[in-house]
């Protein structure tokens, strides 16, 4: 009780603040109207994925015949509240975007007190958009691609569950729903990428993005302590109101946590790993959870926690370092992989750096982080989508080295992937054309060499994918005799329309600038800085350095036959790209192998010296009972002689003691 | 009067029963032996209740009659018992419960 009239008296003294520094603080309304219909948002996919689960028993048949569309409806009911809210809050004044809705006491012990509270304002509403939006486009497409799979009811019940957690994480009100859903959506991730556990590599996969995952979320969890002692809650309006108070030693331990955190779950140097091997769960996963949503919780998590990065200088230049090395370590891996799936993760890797270096360049770069989220959340959706459709059309083939000259063979998917090409690169007026230019000239403003980073970023970008589309729809054919692509069902063509459209149209979010002032109330205002280079030299520039990636990747790849095995005599730096750069190989030299032996060590200490201190004492005790046993001969008269021996021992005893 | 020639006969008693059971090996001997001790052992108990003038010996004896009692219908079944499984009553036979 103390500890809540507290948080009200922060919040109130800091709503007096509020204009302090243009950080915002968090002073939500209660929900009413449409607004109170916020908890079936989650409800519902919770609901699915409980029937389409549990239900198994109960009812088998119906499930199996309608549980796909009983798990794409729940999705899709969450995406119609949703845009009614969105709808409404863009109704609402600018300063009064901020909506609550308590739904219970989730935890109360003495001072520990813990709402089921939601959080409602212009970042939430956006990622509803996508994750109910991309999500039920991509259930959509799941009934397709998933049509032949024994166990597609369970797979639709792993995806609302994932799309419930999702939206717990961005719906929550403090961090410790946050990661309530946090912990639900890499649940979710583990279960889907080992969906296929009859596969070994699958199950191996799934296991190395929990085991990942968890190192991350040691940092999430001391985080949320660290919130607790320094706050006194893990709400997030109390801490925004109150941030300012603490020390700057605690705000950076709390901004490195967290960015711990988001390294595990965005898959960021030095955790990122395992987001290669996740692409061993099937593609609508790939293109859900591991591009469009779930990897960019760790972009969602720091700009929520605006209130702390803006006050944690080295965190936030840490996440910047972050940033930039992991979105250059992306795309040198996209260059070099043959499997399309991988070659598309080591892109996410690295446009998930651009959204990143976005969110650690301050208020300037917050909306364009998730600006470029939004739309990568397009156009990498629709690529894995169309990755998916390809090998649906080769028979499950990932080998881009055994695709070549598609285009005809599957034109719908050819289409709709160029125009996610098209965006992903950067080409003039597609959607990450715009975001992506937007994060480069924030980071040219912030440090010339972070912008010139992010920029020659670009150009790989434009090299890797302009491989990527040369060597899966161009050149010279190389699939096998047997091999008879065709173009995937409806079902399937139409989500991947939708997610093109999307991505050819998603820089008209930046249309006036809508999207940075729609984030201004959670995000604060931006100072307006003169740019060192003006927009439209650095847009030229960028666009040309595309344009040489682009040119780069047509000379090498485009302009040849490409052979249908990978060339073995290759350069140290191709080598490097296709062993993920020795990511695992620095993990299992730091941490794998010192762990394995110091495991090996304790045990070998555990055998030797503790059991064989008891095992040795167990063992002398029982020689000695084998020696003594002999005693008992089983000779009666013995036993009672022994017996008379011991009464006379004792009288004498007794008389020696009395007597004296 | 004396005691001492009750507490000597206690003693001679005891001593006998004490050596038949330690030599015997028929398992209804040693029993009469033991209940040999236990009322020589009573016998003293009497002797000095006298000697010192009040109860509290023969009050002793007689708990020691109650267990004697008891001990024989114990003792007696498992001696039966023995016999009819082993045809024998030696004590030495029944010697099992060893190493």
């Amino acid at each position: 009780m103390t500890f809540s009239v507290t948080a009200a008296l922060l919040a109130a003294e800091g709503a007096e603040k509020s204009g302090h520094g243009g950080i915002p603080v968090i002073e939500p309304a209660t929900a009413d109207g449409v607004f109170a219909l916020m908890w079936l948002v989650i409800a519902l996919p919770l609901a699915g994925a409980l029937i389409l689960l549990a239900g198994g028993a109960i009812a088998p048949k119906a499930l199996e015949a309608w549980g796909h569309l009983l798990g794409t409806l729940t999705a899709a009911g969450s995406f119609v509240i949703s845009s009614m809210m969105f709808v409404a809050l863009w109704g609402r004044a600018e300063d009064d975007r901020s909506i609550t809705q308590h739904l219970f006491t989730w935890i109360e012990a003495g001072r520990f007190d813990v709402g089921m509270d939601l959080l409602y304002d212009p970042l939430a509403a956006l990622f509803l958009m996508l994750i109910t939006g991309v999500g039920s486009l991509i259930h959509v497409y799941s009934i397709g691609y998933m049509e032949h799979d024994a166990r597609r009811r369970r797979f639709f019940g792993y995806l609302n569950l994932f799309v419930a957690a999702m939206l717990m994480l961005v719906l929550s009100a403090n961090y410790l729903g946050l990661f309530l859903g946090w912990e639900g959506v890499g649940l979710a991730s583990y279960l889907l990428i080992g969906f296929w556990q009859h596969k070994p590599t699958a199950a191996a996969a799934a296991k190395k993005a929990f085991v990942i995952n968890r190192v991350g979320d040691i940092g999430m969890s001391v985080a949320i302590m660290l919130f607790f002692v320094t706050f006194g809650t893990t709400a997030f309006a109390p801490i925004s109101a109150a941030a300012e108070g603490a020390s700057s030693a605690t705000l950076n331990a709390l901004g490195l946590l967290l960015l711990l955190g988001a390294c595990g779950k965005s898959a960021q140097v030095p955790l990122q790993a395992w987001l290669l091997d996740a692409m061993e769960g099937p593609t609508p996963v790939s293109a859900l959870i591991h591009a469009a949503t779930m990897v960019t919780a760790g972009v969602y998590l720091i700009v929520r926690s605006n209130f702390i990065f803006e006050r944690a200088e080295t965190a936030q230049t840490m996440v910047v370092i972050v940033a930039v090395v992991t979105l250059l370590w992306g795309a040198v891996i996209g260059c070099a992989k043959d499997d399309i799936k991988k070659a598309l993760a080591g892109s996410t890797m690295s446009q998930i750096g651009y959204m990143m270096l976005g969110a650690g360049l301050g208020v300037a770069g917050y909306a364009f982080a998730i600006f470029h989220l939004l739309t990568h959340g397009f156009f990498k959706a629709n690529m894995f989508l169309g990755a998916g459709s390809v090998m649906h059309a080769m028979d499950d083939d990932v080998d881009m080295r055994h695709y070549g000259a598609l285009q005809k063979a599957v034109p719908i998917t050819f289409l709709t992937f160029a125009m996610g090409y098209l965006a992903i690169i950067g080409f003039p007026g597609f959607s990450g054309f715009w975001s992506k230019d937007k994060i480069i000239e924030t980071a040219f403003a912030e440090n010339p060499f972070v912008g010139a980073a992010a920029l020659l970023g670009a150009g790989v970008t434009a090299f890797y994918m302009t491989r990527l589309m040369l060597m899966t729809f161009f050149t010279n054919r190389r699939w096998a005799p047997e091999v008879h692509p065709h173009e995937s069902p409806k079902v399937m063509t139409v989500p991947l329309m939708v997610l093109a459209a999307l991505s050819v149209l998603g820089g008209l979010l930046l249309l006036g600038d809508w999207i940075v002032t729609w984030l201004e109330p959670v995000v604060g205002v931006a100072e307006h800085h003169e740019p060192p280079i003006a927009p439209l030299v650095l847009t030229l520039i960028v666009t040309c350095v595309v344009a040489l990636g682009v040119a780069t990747a047509w000379f090498l790849v485009g302009r040849q036959e490409v052979p249908r095995e990978a060339p073995q005599e290759v350069s140290l730096a191709t080598r490097a790209a296709r062993a993920d750069l020795y990511g695992d190989a620095i993990n299992d030299r730091l941490v794998v192998r010192p762990g394995v032996t110091s495991v090996w060590a304790l045990s070998h200490m555990d055998r030797v010296v503790i059991d064989g201190t008891v095992e040795n004492a167990s063992l002398s005790i029982a020689g000695l009972g084998g020696v003594v046993r002999r005693l008992q001969t089983g000779f009666v008269r013995s036993y009672a002689l022994s017996l008379l021996a011991g009464v006379l021992i004792v009288v004498l005893a007794l008389l020696a003691v009395n007597l004296r | 009067m004396s005691l001492t020639p009750y507490i000597v006969l206690s003693a001679i008693l005891f001593t006998i029963g004490c050596v038949g059971v330690l030599t015997r090996r028929n398992a209804i001997v040693v029993f009469m032996c033991v209940e040999l001790m236990l009322n020589a052992s009573n016998l003293a108990l009497v002797t000095f209740a006298k000697q010192h003038g009040n109860l509290d010996g023969q009050i002793a004896a007689f708990f020691v009659m109650v267990v004697a009692a008891a001990e024989v219908v114990v003792g007696l079944a498992i001696i039966m018992t023995i016999f009819r499984s082993r045809r024998s009553a030696s004590v030495d036979d029944a010697n099992l419960l060893k190493y």
